[in-house]
């Protein structure tokens, strides 16, 4: 299909589109009436029935806590799937059909970190991690949780590539532990939900003490436990990709300096 | 002014899927996809809005407080951290496309076979 065809074809798609949108939006209440009575509900009995006052948390990873699952899920594929296409990948480099530019590339020297980067990122390391872990650790205070905190833990990983520290870096990511870390936070959140049906309780049904003060970081049960479990597999899911990537570019740059014998790739 | 929300999420839309269409790069494209995506938090947002609400919190406020739907707020935030996984695997595959063909034009990768 030739791009003018294809630009014909998306503007009557658009049209039509368009014509849906209008129609639904139509149909919406105003901005800022939302008629939805399921938040409402929850919104008035959560904070007595979980002792968490972070609500959104308590939907998360309580009332909503099967549909978590499977995002956590989706996660936890896209990061396997994404080892296995690169995975793949290495093997077949050697047969690449198409050679990288190597001539343009010859004789240029890589610029050096610079120490106000470097010594930037190192001190931002520290704090960065604790911060992570206190996320992942108080869903059920505050407008923090797994997801969040995991992201932010993983941060801390990437501040110290940034430092330029690429062998600490490897050292710091074991792909192994990272591999184990990953499902047990995945399988980890699963395996909660079985326990309170081996209790004879509903899936992921909050069966651990709620706690005495709403909002304490002992209270909600479950909801803290899940939170963490997510936030120990989020942050190994983005470490793993990162470094995938990360090692992506070291692969072309070992072949564009015409396969070093530096064995870093391999 | 009720609706300006709602535009403004017919316009991320439609600025994403004309990017996707006319798109001659695999990570251009990739990067179309995620603002057509982003869409849906505005949406979800916009929607899960009710006026003078406040954050569905409740530390320090009173538990009866008017609050916005906590329901839309806990989409948009897992949604958050599966597209950029799944953003990271489409990445990886437009890596191993320029590898094998050497090129990321979808124009030219149409005419590959495999």
């Amino acid at each position: 299909m030739r791009p003018r065809q294809r630009l014909w074809l998306f503007a009557i798609a658009v049209a039509g589109l368009a014509a849906c949108y209008a129609w639904a939006f139509a149909g919406l209440p105003g901005f800022g009436r939302y008629p939805g009575p399921y938040g409402q509900v929850i919104l008035k009995d959560a904070v007595a029935q979980t002792n968490a006052t972070g609500v959104v948390s308590a939907v998360n990873f309580y009332y909503r806590g099967f549909d978590t699952v499977g995002e956590e899920f989706i996660l936890f594929t896209a990061a396997a799937g994404m080892s296995v296409v690169l995975r793949r990948l290495r093997g077949e480099t050697e047969q690449s059909p198409v050679q990288p530019p190597v001539e343009a590339a010859r004789g240029r020297d890589l610029p050096q970190t610079s120490s106000a980067i470097r010594v930037a990122a190192l001190l931002l390391t520290g704090p960065t991690a604790v911060i992570g872990w206190w996320l992942a650790t108080h869903a059920q205070t505050n407008p923090s949780g797994g997801f969040q905190g995991g992201v932010v833990l993983a941060t801390a990983f990437m501040l110290v590539y940034l430092a330029g520290e690429s062998l600490t870096f490897r050292r710091l990511r074991p792909v192994a532990l990272l591999d184990v870390a990953e499902a047990m936070g995945a399988g980890g959140f699963a395996a909660v939900g079985l326990a309170a049906i081996a209790q004879g309780l509903p899936y992921l049904y909050d069966f651990l003490p709620l706690g005495k003060v709403p909002g304490a970081v002992t209270s909600s049960g479950t909801i803290a436990l899940i939170s963490f479990l997510v936030g120990i597999e989020v942050a190994a899911a983005f470490v793993l990709i990162v470094g995938e990537l990360l090692d992506q570019t070291l692969l072309v740059g070992q072949r564009t300096a015409g396969g070093g014998p530096s064995g870093e790739a391999g | 002014m009720a609706i300006v929300p709602f535009l403004v999420v017919a316009w991320i839309v439609a600025v994403g899927l004309y990017g996707i269409v006319t798109s001659r790069d695999l990570i251009h494209q990739v990067v179309c996809l995620i603002v057509v995506q982003s869409s849906t938090y505005v949406l979800l947002l916009g929607v899960g809005y009710v006026t003078g609400g406040v954050a569905p919190y409740f530390f320090d406020i009173s538990v009866h407080a008017k609050a916005v739907d906590p329901v839309v707020q806990a989409l948009a935030l897992t949604d958050v951290v599966v597209e950029a996984a799944v953003t990271a695997l489409l990445m990886s595959l437009a890596v191993q496309a320029h590898k094998r063909f050497g090129t990321l034009d979808p124009h030219e990768l149409a005419e590959f076979k495999g």
